[in-house]
C-alpha cells in the first residue's frame, strides 16, 4: 500500500475510528514511516488544537436563568391535564440524567468519597487523640466496638509482619457509622476503614480498586458486604500488603 | 439542562450571532421538551438533541442561506492525495484566534461536522445519526473539511510571514 492510500486512513486514525484490523496495520506503517507519522502527529495536533479554539462561546447566565424560566412556565399548570408536559419535561430530565451524566457522576461521587476518607485519615493524624481505643491487641481491638457498629470484623494477625495496631475509633460516613482502624509501618501511619456497602453500591467503587490521591496510596475492595478502603502516605505496595493482611482475616 | 452549554457554544457557530444562538437554543429545548414522545430511551440522547437544534437552525433565514453550501459536492470522487501535503505539523502551532478565523470562514457544512467531530468527539456514527448522513458521507464531507481548514489555515500563515 503506498503512503497516500495510507493517508487517507489518517483521519479515522486520529478520530480513533479505524477498526482494529487496520489499526495494527496503520501502526505498523506508521512505525516505519517517518513522513506519515509526521502528517499523523500534526492532524492530531490540530484537531487538538481546534478543539480547544472551538470552545469559544459560553452562555450568559441571564439567558441560562431565562431558559430555566421558560421551561419552568411551560410546566405550571393552568389547566387540567397540563401535568403532561411536566410529566414529559421530567421525564426528559430523568432521560439526561441517565443518558448524559450518570457515568461522570458516578465517578465524581467515588472521588468525593474517596476525597472525604482521605480527609478523615489527615485529621486523625492530626488529632492529638487519634484513636478511643488505644491497643496494639485486636483482642482488645475488635471487641471494643461491640454494640457501636451493626456488623463485626476480622482483625489479622499482625505478628510476622512490619505492621503495628495502634488502635480505633468509631466514625460516621455518609450517615453510617464505620470503624476506623490505625496502624503503624515504620515511622507512618495508615488508616483502615470499614463501612457496611451502601445498596446504591456507588459510593465508593464497587470492585478492587487502587488510586491515589492527594499523593495517598488508596486501595479499596467489598468483601462478605463490607466496603475496606485503606489510605496511607506510604508506597501504592505497602498499602496493597495491608490490604492482602485484611482480606486474609475477613475470608478466615 | 443537559448539554445547555455546549449546545450554545455549537448555536454560536452555526449562527455566527450570540442573540440568534440564544433564540436557537431556546426553541431546541422547546421542540425537544414537546417532542420527547419521539426519543426512544436507549437510543442516542445527544445526537437527538443536536439533530433539532440543526434541523431548527436550517429553518432560519441564515440556516436556508448556509443550505447552499451543502451542495459542494460530497458525491464527487475524493481528490487523489496530494504528494506534498500541507504541512500539518506546522499548522498545529498556529494560535486560537487564526484557528476561530478559518473555523469562521468555512461553509456550514464543513464547520458542523468538525466540530462535532473535534469539539463533541462525536463517533462518526453518531455524526450520522445527528446529520442524517450515511457513515461514508460523513467521513467524505469531513475529509474535504480538513483539506480545506489546512488550505485556509496555510494561507494565513503566508500571509503572517509574508
Amino acid at each position: 500500500m503506498t503512503c497516500d492510500l495510507w493517508r487517507e486512513k489518517l483521519d479515522a486514525y486520529v478520530d480513533e475510528s479505524l477498526p482494529p484490523e487496520e489499526l495494527s496495520a496503520i501502526e505498523d506503517h506508521l512505525r516505519a514511516c517517518h513522513s506519515c507519522a509526521a502528517e499523523a502527529l500534526g492532524r492530531l495536533q490540530l484537531k487538538r488544537a481546534t478543539r480547544a479554539a472551538a470552545a469559544r462561546y459560553a452562555p450568559s447566565s441571564g439567558f441560562r436563568l431565562r431558559i430555566e424560566r421558560s421551561l419552568h412556565n411551560d410546566h405550571k399548570p393552568p389547566r387540567a391535564f397540563s401535568w403532561m408536559p411536566a410529566l414529559a419535561a421530567a421525564a426528559l430530565l430523568l432521560a439526561v440524567v441517565f443518558a448524559s451524566s450518570t457515568a461522570w457522576m458516578r465517578h465524581a461521587a467515588r472521588a468525593q468519597a474517596l476525597a472525604a476518607l482521605v480527609d478523615q485519615h489527615v485529621a486523625t493524624l492530626a488529632s492529638t487523640n487519634p484513636v478511643d481505643v488505644v491497643s496494639t491487641d485486636r483482642h482488645t481491638v475488635k471487641p471494643w466496638f461491640q454494640g457501636k457498629l451493626p456488623f463485626t470484623f476480622n482483625l489479622p494477625e499482625l505478628g510476622n509482619s512490619s505492621f503495628t495496631l495502634l488502635g480505633g475509633k468509631l466514625i460516621y460516613f455518609n450517615h453510617s457509622p464505620g470503624a476506623q482502624l490505625l496502624f503503624a509501618l515504620r515511622k507512618h501511619q495508615l488508616s483502615v476503614f470499614i463501612l457496611q456497602d451502601q445498596p446504591s453500591g456507588s459510593l465508593l467503587q464497587t470492585g478492587l480498586a487502587t488510586s491515589s490521591m492527594k499523593g495517598f496510596s488508596v486501595e479499596t475492595w467489598s468483601q462478605a458486604g463490607l466496603r475496606y478502603a485503606v489510605i496511607g502516605d506510604t508506597s501504592p505496595a505497602d498499602v496493597h500488603a495491608l490490604a492482602d493482611l485484611l482480606r486474609a482475616a475477613a475470608g478466615s | 439542562m443537559p448539554h445547555f452549554a455546549r449546545l450554545f457554544n455549537f448555536a454560536c457557530w452555526l449562527t455566527q450571532d450570540r442573540a440568534a444562538a440564544e433564540d436557537l437554543v431556546q426553541e431546541t429545548f422547546m421542540k425537544a421538551l414537546k417532542g420527547f414522545s419521539s426519543f426512544r430511551q436507549g437510543t442516542n440522547f445527544r445526537a437527538w438533541i443536536y439533530r433539532i437544534l440543526r434541523n431548527t437552525f436550517l429553518t432560519t433565514q441564515a440556516g436556508l442561506k448556509a443550505l447552499v453550501s451543502y451542495d459542494s459536492g460530497d458525491d464527487a470522487p475524493p481528490e487523489p492525495a496530494a504528494a506534498e501535503t500541507p504541512e500539518s505539523c506546522l499548522l498545529a502551532r498556529v494560535d486560537q484566534q487564526t484557528i476561530q478565523s478559518a473555523l469562521q470562514e468555512l461553509p456550514v457544512n464543513y464547520r458542523e461536522v468538525i466540530l462535532l467531530c473535534d469539539l463533541e468527539e462525536m463517533s462518526y456514527q453518531e455524526i450520522a445519526l445527528t446529520l442524517g448522513i450515511p457513515m461514508g458521507t460523513v467521513m467524505s464531507r469531513l475529509a474535504r473539511a480538513r483539506k480545506s481548514m489546512r488550505t485556509l489555515l496555510e494561507a494565513k500563515i503566508g500571509r503572517a510571514f509574508r
